[in-house]
């Protein structure tokens, strides 16, 4: 697999959108690297996120994709490389400053309370209110039917915003996370593994609201280590491995199979298989990542 | 965002779960459990208390539930917040003392003592919520030391300034009849005379609620209650939040400490202590979880009624008053488990 050269191709091609024909990208990072003392945690990496595209970031633990999101969402400063907005360069040194330029980080733990409604955790921190001086009041109406507004446009069918949202489940709570951030007007939204918890069902309602989220016009990036999850929704996949990239496509350059086995790393399946054959490990489990190997190697 | 409806292929509500049945609604409420013991306690001394009905006995038992109960509202809210303070009890003392003690060692006005009083409680609750912030030490470990301190500082300092175990009498001193106006005078209502104290908590129980339910900072003592770090992440102030919440508890110890200096004009320095639990009891029969985000002005409110109808209606029914603590006791247990198994109930999908 001769990575680098699809690389540099798919590089090339990325500098005019054909979607939007401009050759400028909404967010767009450039040989970006970052190392915490002497440890090299990302080294030479390069990608875009535009509007109305999905930008996937894959890879395994350890892989980079944390402290890449950091560098994004403002709360680390890259050492290398450029990161641009709108092409213009940009270095953040707060997560307000990369929230005051659009980009919203929905985090795996979600910032939500509970035990609180679903409205008052939709508006919490930004809280709409009526009157004036020390008479002002929440504008409990108004937030009520926005917070069913916005979830409705996402695609939830909501039972009642008065629910606490401790009641959802872990993919419902993960859209409303997503429909506040779209609500708070979020240009890119960064998401950071949504569907590591969650279960098959689950993760599909994920997928199709980030889908929602890129009709919208927004431009995703989405944080993940499965490639099936990253495969159907992806415009552009960037993968990581050991903090440098591995491989950067559109969609159109790469399939599934081929995204499955750059993750994976074929030698790493064999001597998996190895070690559990030893380990006098389930037949089953044995055949099952044997075919997937000839899998890998049949492409 | 234009105000389109939603496409009409889903529709906005939802066939599962159609409707919450509204009385599911109701008893999802926090103080429900604690309204029904107080009905319960109602009609169980109505019986066995034929007194206990007296509108005289009734704007009694109102100003035994209003003393408990005007601190009950600051330590609710409080807990909604995530914390608990232990100092409350011999902080009202140390605000009613300030008053006295300062007012009559420089012969001022009393009303000099009184704003020095506001003063010095604000500062209290707000050292409190200051060190448990700065420190991130638990509550507990927090106003157990200022609870400790502060009876320390009541009894030495009114040994040192005014010569004695209790505060010298100021019932002569200039403004002294203003202030007990204002934070210890009675309100004949019909034939019966009610203490304003009774007023002053429906007040600040109905201050408190409108914060909790209709306000920003509301919405952030849920929020910074329930799950701090939460709240931090999508920019709740949660220290000021706290420390605010502190200092709200310190504006209540003010007002029963004036109570409790103008309704009597001397204060005892020991008294108070074990007082603080009485408050945080009103507050979790009311409804408020003690680990937070949950809760209701108006329950405390309820638990503190709970207290005082405990408290008198034992005396009308004219039985031995030992046996107040046990009934006391044994309150907070019912009703915390009628608590849970409402909330539980409720809250089942």
């Amino acid at each position: 697999m001769n990575a680098h050269q699809i690389d540099q191709r798919t590089l090339l091609q990325n500098e005019t959108d054909p979607l939007t024909h401009t050759p400028v990208h909404l967010l767009s990072l450039e040989k970006v690297g970052k190392n915490y003392g002497n440890i090299l945690a990302l080294s030479d990496v390069t990608m875009a996120v535009d509007n109305g595209r999905v930008t996937c970031v894959l890879g395994d633990n350890g892989a980079g994709k944390s402290t890449l999101i950091k560098i994004i969402a403002g709360l680390h400063q890259h050492d290398a490389g450029t990161l641009k907005i709108m092409g213009e360069e940009r270095k953040f040194s707060s997560p307000r400053d990369a929230l005051d330029v659009g980009i919203a980080t929905v985090y795996q733990d979600l910032a939500v309370v509970p035990l609180m409604p679903i409205w008052r955790n939709f508006f919490l921190g930004s809280e709409l209110t009526t009157g004036f001086g020390p008479f002002k009041s929440l504008d409990v109406q108004k937030m009520k039917d926005i917070t069913k507004h916005e979830l409705a446009e996402m695609g939830i069918d909501l039972r009642d915003v008065e629910q606490p949202i401790g009641q959802l489940s872990g993919g419902e709570r993960q859209c409303v996370a997503i429909a506040r951030a779209v609500y708070f007007g979020a240009k890119v939204l960064i998401l950071d593994e949504p569907t590591a918890a969650l279960g098959v069902k689950q993760s599909g309602v994920v997928l199709r609201y980030i889908l929602q989220a890129r009709d919208r016009g927004l431009g995703v990036v989405f944080i993940t280590h499965n490639p099936h999850h990253a495969f159907p929704v992806g415009d552009r996949f960037l993968l990581l491995k050991r903090g440098k990239s591995i491989g950067y496509y559109e969609k159109k350059d790469i399939t599934l199979e081929e995204l499955t086995a750059q993750m994976a790393g074929g030698a790493e399946l064999a001597e998996l298989a190895h070690e559990l054959e030893q380990l006098g490990g389930h037949s089953d489990v044995v055949a099952e990542v044997e075919s997937e190997i000839s899998k890998t190697e049949g492409n | 965002m234009t105000q389109t409806l939603a496409s009409p292929t889903r529709p906005v509500t939802d066939e599962r779960v159609a409707k919450r049945n509204p009385l599911q609604k109701l008893l999802g409420r926090p103080e429900v459990g604690a309204l029904v013991g107080a009905a319960v306690l109602f009609v169980f001394f109505s019986v066995a208390a034929p007194v206990f009905l007296q509108p005289a006995s009734l704007a009694t038992v109102l100003y035994g539930s209003s003393t408990i109960g005007i601190m009950a509202v600051g330590v609710s809210l409080l807990m909604i917040g995530g914390e608990f303070d232990l100092s409350t009890g011999v902080a009202v003392i140390s605000s009613a003392l300030t008053a006295s003690l300062f007012s009559w060692y420089f012969s001022t006005n009393v009303w000099v003592g009184v704003a020095l009083a506001l003063i010095v409680s604000l500062a209290v609750g707000f050292i409190n919520g200051w060190l448990l912030i700065k420190t991130k030490l638990p509550s507990f470990i927090i106003t157990l030391a200022t609870f400790l301190m502060l009876t320390g500082l009541n009894l030495g300092l009114t040994r040192i300034i005014g010569g004695g175990v209790s505060s010298p009498s100021i019932s002569t001193m200039d403004g002294f009849d203003s202030a007990r106006a204002i934070f210890a005078s009675s309100v004949k209502i019909g034939s019966v005379d009610v203490n304003i104290t009774v007023f002053i908590w429906i007040a600040l129980v109905a201050l408190a609620s409108w914060i909790l339910l209709r306000t920003k900072i509301g919405n952030w003592i849920f929020a910074a209650g329930g799950d701090a770090n939460a709240a931090r992440a999508v920019g709740v102030p949660v220290t000021k939040t706290k420390i605010g919440l502190f200092m709200a508890v310190g504006f209540c110890a003010w007002i029963l400490g004036m109570h409790n200096l103008f309704a009597f004009d001397a204060v005892q320095s020991g008294e108070g202590i074990g007082n603080e639990f009485l408050y945080i009891i009103a507050a979790v029969i009311g409804g408020c979880l003690l680990t937070g985000g949950y809760g209701s002005a108006v329950g405390g409110a309820i638990g503190a009624f709970i207290f005082g109808m405990a408290n008198k209606g034992i005396v009308y029914a004219q039985w031995n008053p030992d046996w107040f603590k046990f009934f006391l006791g044994l309150m907070l247990l019912l009703a915390t488990i009628v608590n849970l198994v409402v909330k539980r109930r409720a809250e089942q999908k």
